[in-house]
């Protein structure tokens, strides 16, 4: 395993607002939100004269918006033009191997500073569509043809982890509350309320109808009741993630410059990536994805730290099983064990190990190709101690990690962060 | 159908369409491919024959769907008309994705993983064309 040839810090990171954007906002307009937002939050300033090139991160505007070769496209909107931009795609990977590819670009040596784009604008289309599109990340030859959406392989996944290990829907049930608590101190959040402050609203309303009130006891109650339809057995509503438009920009540099941006650069201690089979079905196992073992072995030896080290993380939750799956195949647990922690609190905010402190893609949204840079604007925060409202962890941040899945696993992104 | 049918997808889809689930095996390592491949990730090998599966397994994970494709959709899958998709592992080793039929969708807090499965084939008409899809269903 190499090492980086020189070091990289993280001197900016800004996100736009996530949430239903379209047709206020497009992605040329998030991204200028974005990279406004990032300038504001790289202390010294920055400017395109001090960017050597443009990375960006999208799924797939061809299908949701009609428009491809966004990386020109981006670099203009922000004065980066006639210097290299281009776009990488792995799914809902897309900003985190951009992100990655940035870090390769400077520590080759041949870019000091790289601006990194992560943008995605899904509800121009209708959820049908969406769903269809999101689909062409999987097999589209053998899975497709079965039915499989992505709700439904994530479901599919989630089944034989029940089998396997006994996790129940509750278990699951339980991430997605954390996650909305947190989404709830987050303002560029899609969903920013509680389980239990949106049990109160619909009761609100109820009331206001006439109509009759639900008896909802707690949150396990109204995640159970027929309002929070199934969507792919034993997924629920409220086990998916949000369909959201969104963008995202980060700020990578060398060492050597990255002082002239900020006195407390984040550095990139580790980077790893892992690919697998496109269908769940020619993979050895259903119940972990090897693509996050491998990326976060790389990881942890270019680091030369252990899953023990990491303080907090934001994990790829688009879906609530996903989460459990990241939790142990990241190796902060045993297999079968995340459940327990869970269970515990200890990946909620004032938990041993916080876990997607931002609301994950749960509550903060996940347009897709935005995911994995907006992952690292939290941890930027997060490692800062200026993360919005009751959001920030009360102890210093001194080692943290991104973990971006694309597809049903196929392919992965892990980071590791260090003050 | 001759054996010298290449080993690539639209054989393979062929083969469906005619109602015969068939793989390849590596005469090297001894893998076998459901769906087919030309070379073995295993062990490199192009060295493949082709094999016709027994059309048996068990289901290795499911989920019943209730929010669709726009090919289920269309073909009248909904909320109330839920559909399951479904990993098979075959009795010959590979995995392989299918529709799961014969059992009560709606209900898929009845079907259990382990259950073993035959091979069906589903056929249905789009745009005036016959299409056969794989589907499994209890044996
Ligand atoms: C689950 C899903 C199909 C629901 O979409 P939908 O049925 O079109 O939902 P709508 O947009 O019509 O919204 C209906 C209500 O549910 C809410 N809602 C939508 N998605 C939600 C979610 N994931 N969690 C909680 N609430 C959700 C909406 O806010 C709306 O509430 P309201 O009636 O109080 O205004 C959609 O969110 C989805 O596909 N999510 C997964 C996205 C995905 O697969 N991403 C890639 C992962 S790899
Ligand atoms: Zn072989």
């Amino acid at each position: 395993m190499g090492k980086l040839a020189r070091k990289i810090a993280l001197v900016g990171a800004g996100m736009s607002k996530f949430g239903r954007n379209f047709p206020e906002k497009r992605n040329p307009d998030m991204w200028i939100d974005a990279w406004l937002d990032a300038v504001e939050k790289t202390d010294n300033g920055i400017e395109p004269k001090d960017i050597d090139a443009c990375y960006v991160g999208n799924y797939s505007s061809d299908l949701f918006n009609h428009q491809g070769h966004l990386g020109p496209q981006m670099a203009d909107l922000v004065g980066l033009t006639p210097k290299p931009a281009a776009r990488f795609e792995g799914a809902c990977a897309s900003s985190g191997i951009a992100m990655r590819q940035a870090i390769l670009a400077i520590a080759s040596g041949v870019h000091d500073v790289v601006a990194v784009c992560g943008c995605e604008c899904m509800t121009e289309q209708p959820t049908v569509n969406v769903t269809d599109v999101l689909a062409t990340a999987s097999d589209s030859i053998f899975e497709y043809p079965a039915g499989a959406t992505f709700p439904g392989l994530y479901a599919t996944v989630a089944s034989a982890h029940f089998k396997k290990y006994g996790t129940t829907a509750e278990d699951l049930m339980r991430v997605g509350i954390k996650n909305h608590e947190n989404g709830a101190e987050n303002p560029y959040a899609q969903m920013q309320q509680s389980i239990k402050k949106l049990m109160d609203s619909k009761i609100a309303k109820y009331t206001s109808q006439g109509r009759d009130l639900p008896d909802w006891e707690d949150e396990f109650d109204f995640l159970k009741s027929s309002s929070n339809p199934v969507i792919a057995y034993p997924l629920r509503l409220f086990d998916c993630s949000l369909i959201t438009d969104g963008a995202a920009c980060l700020f990578l540099a060398a060492e050597d410059v990255a002082k002239d941006f900020t006195d407390t650069p984040i550095w990139v201690a580790g980077t790893g990536q892992g690919s697998a089979a496109l269908s769940i079905h020619d993979r050895k196992e259903i119940t972990s994805f090897v693509a996050t073992r491998e990326a976060s072995r790389q990881a942890y030896e270019m680091a030369g730290v252990g899953p023990k080290d990491i303080q907090i993380a934001e994990v790829h939750d688009c879906f609530t099983i996903a989460e459990i799956l990241a939790m142990e195949d990241l190796g902060f647990y045993e297999k079968g064990k995340a459940i327990d922690a869970v269970k515990t609190g200890e990946s909620k905010l004032d938990g041993a190990l916080p876990i997607n402190t931002s609301g994950g893609l749960k509550s903060k949204g996940h347009p897709v190709g935005a995911t994995g840079a907006a992952q690292a604007v939290e941890i930027f925060k997060q490692m800062r101690g200026i993360a919005e409202r009751n959001r920030q962890v009360k102890f210093d941040v001194e080692r943290a990690m991104t973990h971006n899945l694309g597809g049903s696993g196929a392919s992965c992104v892990v980071t590791i962060w260090e003050k | 159908m001759s054996d010298e049918k290449q080993f690539t997808i639209e054989s393979y889809l062929e083969y469906i369409r005619n109602r015969k689930l068939m793989g390849s095996k590596c005469k090297d390592c001894g893998v076998t491919y459901v769906p087919v491949r030309k070379l073995c990730s295993e062990c490199n090998s192009t060295k493949m024959e082709w094999v016709e599966m027994s059309g048996k397994g068990e289901l290795a994970a499911f989920t019943s769907i209730t929010v669709g494709t726009p090919y289920f959709v269309e073909r009248g899958y909904d909320r109330k008309n839920p559909y399951c998709f479904s990993v098979i592992k075959l009795d010959e080793g590979p995995m392989i994705s299918a529709q799961l039929v014969g059992v009560e969708e709606s209900k898929p807090e009845t079907i259990e993983i382990g259950t073993p499965l035959k091979v069906t084939f589903l056929e249905s008409e789009v745009k005036g064309e016959t299409k056969v899809d794989l589907g499994f269903e209890p044996a």
